[in-house]
């Protein structure tokens, strides 16, 4: 007889299986509220199109199959949402453009009805984020989703890694249009808190975005740029970092530098992946699950 | 400190920003003839000198340039930083409180090396 399991049947079983999921993230005001529904999203982040180098001899293969492990998952995302450095920084204008059209066509073939994209600093702080405009639109914005508030914002248009106060005072204005328990997701590529400041992982005015946030009860933020997950709280919130698609970086102050840790044969793609993100109606939790690039033989 | 002098300080705070730790002082103005200068020139990707030895207690003033693009200067641990804007000196005065070594670091994405910019301030006592 088949049997036939829900998304949040199934992320309990693979919890169990050691799949690596972790009930991280309290959305309390979710739990019982009407018309709230479950659903999950993917997090993609750091896929970095454009770079070579040893950290990654398969710097051209690695993103493909990627796409190619989220299509294979069981059930389709909501939407899947990647925070950040799509591309790998360049000087030249035509060589940026190449790159995010190349990314373009590749994350086309993405099996979800909806894809949604933020920069990161290698993608619009040399060009103040005119070329990310052009091919994936506003760097920041918001939207709503089966009763999930989401607010993406952008800390790395200005190069100086800044919200601003304009972007501040538009933040500001969308959370007065929220009641204090609602459900709230946050995006970013830097994180808005001080990781490291040594190695410039922090949003040099994030503090006081995060102020805002902490007047609502039920806020998660999702963010890149570490290339590791890592998970983090200011308060009630909840800061989760997510895994790269092309080099990882090392444990945070780890060492003297923030260089890319070592390709190893033995173990390809370690280090790199992607996650879904379940939004449950009755766990008052966020079920992050982690995959690996690549999830079959 | 004469008008002159307080206006010039009142006009640095807007361009360099040092949030007052304790035992630093920052400002723009030009050195005093008893303060030590230490220039530091920044290009892409690195800061000449890289490293750089100073005495805690005695105040000092970092002199930058930029020989290419956008750049900064943050030093976290004293919790002080600066832009450094291409045709302009800017200037950061510290009087270092605590001994060891530091990293100072870019803080301005300014290219594809801007992750390997950084350098080290040691303080001896």
């Amino acid at each position: 007889m088949a049997i036939e399991l829900s998304r949040r049947q199934f992320v309990q079983l693979a919890g169990i299986s050691g799949m690596g999921v972790v009930f991280a993230s309290a959305l309390p005001g979710m739990a019982h509220a009407a018309g709230k529904e479950d659903f999950y999203f993917v997090q993609m982040s750091d896929t970095h199109w454009g770079f070579q180098g040893p950290p990654n001899p398969d710097a051209k293969g690695t993103l493909r199959k990627a796409v190619t492990s989220v299509n294979a998952l069981e059930y389709e995302p909501d939407f899947i949402v990647f925070t950040g450095d799509l591309t790998h920084t360049t000087d030249d204008p035509v060589e940026r453009r190449k790159r995010m059209a190349e990314f373009r066509d590749i994350v086309k073939d993405l099996k979800v009805k909806t894809l949604r994209f933020m920069p990161g600093e290698h993608d619009a702080s040399l060009d103040y984020g005119k070329a990310f405009r052009e091919f994936f639109g506003d760097t920041h914005y918001t939207f709503d989703h089966k009763g999930v508030h989401f607010i993406a914002l952008d800390n790395v248009s200005d190069p100086r890694a800044m919200l601003g106060d304009e972007q501040l005072a538009w933040l500001a204005a969308d959370l007065k249009q929220q009641k204090t328990d609602a459900p709230i997701v946050v995006l970013t590529h830097r994180p808005l808190f001080d990781l490291v400041p040594q190695w410039d992982w922090a949003t040099r005015d994030g503090a006081k975005a995060i102020e805002l946030l902490l007047a609502y009860q039920n806020v998660t933020v999702f963010y890149g740029h570490i290339h590791q997950e890592h998970h983090h709280m200011t308060g009630h919130i909840a800061h989760h970092a997510a895994k790269g698609l092309m080099f990882p970086l090392p444990a945070p102050g780890s060492q003297p530098n923030r260089t890319p840790l070592p390709w190893n044969p033995a173990e390809p793609y370690k280090g790199l992946g992607f996650r879904s993100v379940d939004a449950n109606d009755d766990a008052k939790a966020f079920a992050i699950t982690e995959y690996p690039v690549i999830t079959k033989a | 400190m004469n008008p002159t002098r307080r206006s010039m300080m009142c006009a640095a705070a807007a361009a360099v920003c040092g949030l007052g730790t304790a035992g630093v002082y920052v400002a723009a103005a030009p050195a005093e003839a008893n303060e030590k200068v230490i220039k530091i020139t920044a290009k892409r990707f690195e800061f000449i000198p890289g490293h750089v030895t100073v005495k805690k207690g005695v105040p000092v003033v970092f002199e930058f340039v930029t020989e290419d693009v956008f750049m900064g200067f943050n030093l976290p641990d004293f919790n002080v930083r600066s832009d450094i804007v291409p045709g302009k000196t800017a200037r950061l005065r510290l009087v270092p409180d605590k001994t060891g070594t530091f990293v100072f670091l870019c803080d301005v994405f300014c290219g594809s090396g801007h992750e390997e910019m950084n350098g080290k301030l040691t303080v001896v006592a």
